[in-house]
């Protein structure tokens, strides 16, 4: 046994869990606000990627105004779908919006084919480049970058779930939507804040993932494997988003390397059915005691 | 509300057509589908068979999601398995048609019993998500098991033959496929008229009520996902012989999302509403085929057809359920009551 290797492999499948554990809190924080489960997660993902790539090779902007541009649209994208899409579901079963938000992920995937064909695009480069070593492992640059950013985010918006005005008023709505609401936090505009965060962080974490593996209509298949994160670390629970997309992130790499890449999928999802079977609503998962 | 229709005995009040009018109707449809191969051409047989077995799935999906309140995304994995049972039994075995797709509906049933078992304790979406984990593990065992399955090429089926006529056209093959859907079709509105069917209904308004109230849960909820598992089996059967190719991607995941479309577009809990969204789902794209071929596109028409093809697919989930959460088959209800009523209005 390699140990060096192993110690390469778990790094790659831990940066890659980053990325995941990033898109996890995205959808942890719509779910928590709004109790939607997103499904199209992976799709606004891709779109903020497909902005980025329109703003860049499209219109020819510098990648310092481009990307602030690309999750500034992202952010008031996330506002419409809010307002335009989740909103008149309010009171509705939860089936209908999340078949709402597989709607939107048709949608959003028919459009990026429809302005830039189902091709593979290619972002421009900017992160750096060269090597990283550690002992005897290498790391793809890409993947150290992008999870250094991922971390970064992470730490930032738990900051701000913390001591920001509006992180308590999330936090206020999530644990109680009636009492929040009595308590004049202004649970609509909640709910509108936490979608465009959500679609804010899920961008970057789109961006990274595009500059990484390239653009394709298909990115949204990240989504799902975001979706085992989630349900595996328990749909309301932050920790578990984290911890889940970096488990998430080493079993995919782990599994991918001995057993082959299309073991990748089967093996999260095994685990995602054994999870299911102890701890039905995830490891970190609130357990709502049902009453008559 | 209908006037003048008092029910006096309980039979009455169950049967699934209460009027002479009713049955006058039914008269008409089964006349016009057994007519209707006569003078239907080629296109139009194919889209009657394609409709039919989707009606089968997605009557079988509603069972489940519709009636008893289980949300499954794992509906083409069923399918799939059905298919493959029929497709192994036909070039191997070489066994009758009916059996086979009878054995296909049954390995469905026991695949749909195994998925059906974490339902007790993981609910709603968390199911949901459960089930998109049945597609993968079937995807992978299509994929993998390359002596039975042939591996990523698939398999082709050779046609089917029933009383030594051999089914190779749509025309034929609509003989076999449509009288199946009518069967599926009547064996589930006369469910809901049992205590089964009952039960499936209590599950879903109130899991917790229903158990305290007698209704066994794991017994009835297994029950529902086997029943709704042997209708997709069987629909996937149908569909190894009508497409006569089944490959590990002849069944994706978005093929499960289109049948919970159809069930929410059709109406969930209602069986005119399985009918009529697994029509409308079918018949949308062929709509759009038409469109997009009048429009002066030229070259491009193909291209663009897929991309607009996939967002008129979402566009129809997310204005079903905002602008009519019940269905279709509340529209076919308000239209009803506008003639019933006329000339007063509802």
């Amino acid at each position: 046994m390699d140990w060096w290797l192993l110690f390469e492999i778990g790094l790659a499948g831990i940066g890659s869990g980053g990325l995941y554990a990033l898109t996890g809190l995205a959808f942890v924080m719509i779910y928590k606000a709004t109790r939607v489960v997103n499904l199209a997660i992976g799709e606004m993902l891709m779109f903020s990627a497909y902005m980025l790539l329109a703003f860049t090779t499209g219109m020819g902007l510098p990648i310092w105004l481009a990307i602030p541009g690309a999750l500034l649209v992202s952010a008031v994208f996330g506002m419409l779908v809010e307002r335009t899409l989740i909103r008149p579901m309010l009171g509705e079963s939860p089936i209908s919006s999340f078949m709402v938000t597989v709607g939107l992920s048709s949608i959003l995937v028919g459009l990026v084919e429809l302005v830039w064909t189902a091709d593979q695009q290619r972002l421009p480069e900017f992160l750096p480049t060269d090597a990283i070593r550690l002992g005897d492992a290498f790391i793809s640059p890409k993947v150290f970058y992008g999870f250094w950013i991922a971390v970064l985010l992470i730490a930032a918006v738990l900051l701000l779930f913390r001591f920001w005005r509006g992180g308590v008023a999330l936090r206020a709505t999530a644990s109680d939507q009636a009492a929040a609401y009595s308590m004049g936090i202004n649970v609509p505009r909640v709910f509108s804040m936490a979608w465009m965060a959500a679609a804010v962080i899920a961008g970057v974490a789109g961006i990274v993932v595009g500059s990484i593996g390239g653009l394709s209509s298909v990115m949204g298949a990240f989504g799902l494997s975001v979706l085992v994160v989630v349900i595996f670390g328990g749909l309301d629970s932050v920790l578990g988003a984290l911890v889940g997309g970096l488990i998430v992130g080493l079993v995919e790499a782990l599994s991918g390397f001995y057993l082959g890449g299309e073991y990748k999928i089967l093996a999260t999802f095994s685990l995602l059915v054994l999870i299911l079977m102890v701890r039905p609503y995830g490891l970190f998962g609130t357990h709502e005691i049902e009453r008559l | 509300m209908r006037i003048g229709s008092a029910k006096q005995s309980y039979a009455a009040d169950a049967a699934l057509f209460d009027s002479r009018t009713q049955w006058a109707w039914v008269g008409v449809l089964v006349a016009s589908l057994l007519a209707f191969p006569f003078v239907a051409n080629e296109y139009w047989l194919y889209l009657a068979c394609l409709v039919a077995i989707n009606i089968a799935s997605t009557t079988g999906l509603n069972l489940l999601t519709g009636y008893t309140g289980l949300v499954s995304l794992g509906q083409s994995a069923f399918m799939g398995l059905g298919a493959y049972t029929v497709a192994i039994l036909q070039i191997r075995y070489g066994t009758p048609m009916l059996l086979n797709l009878l054995a296909g509906g049954v390995v469905a049933m026991l695949a749909g019993v195994v998925v059906g078992v974490p339902s007790l304790r993981v609910k709603g979406l968390y199911l949901a998500i459960a089930t998109i984990a049945a597609g993968v593990i079937a995807h992978f065992v299509f994929s993998h098991f390359a002596d039975l399955t042939g591996g990523s090429a698939g398999l082709s089926v050779p046609p089917a033959q029933v009383l030594g006529v051999v089914l190779d056209s749509s025309f034929k093959l609509y003989w076999v496929i449509v009288p199946i859907t009518v069967l599926l079709l009547i064996g589930a509105a006369n469910l809901f008229r049992t205590r089964i069917g009952r039960a499936f209904i209590a599950i879903r308004d109130r899991d917790i009520s229903a158990e305290v109230l007698g209704i066994p849960l794991l017994r009835y909820k297994l029950l529902s996902f086997a029943i709704s598992s042997f209708y997709a089996g069987v629909a996937g059967g149908l569909f190894a012989y009508f497409f006569r190719a089944i490959t590990p991607e002849s069944f994706p995941l978005i093929m499960s999302i289109f049948f919970l479309a159809a069930v929410i577009v059709g109406g969930m809990g209602t069986m005119l509403g399985s009918v009529l969204g697994a029509v409308f789902m079918t018949l949308v794209p062929e709509v759009l085929k038409l469109i997009v071929g009048w429009l002066p596109l030229g070259e491009s028409a193909m291209l663009v057809l897929s991309p607009v093809r996939t967002i008129v697919f979402g566009l129809m989930i997310v204005l079903f359920l905002i602008f009519e959460p019940h269905g279709l088959a509340e529209v076919w209800r308000r239209i009803r009551r506008l003639f019933h009523l006329w000339p007063f209005r509802t």
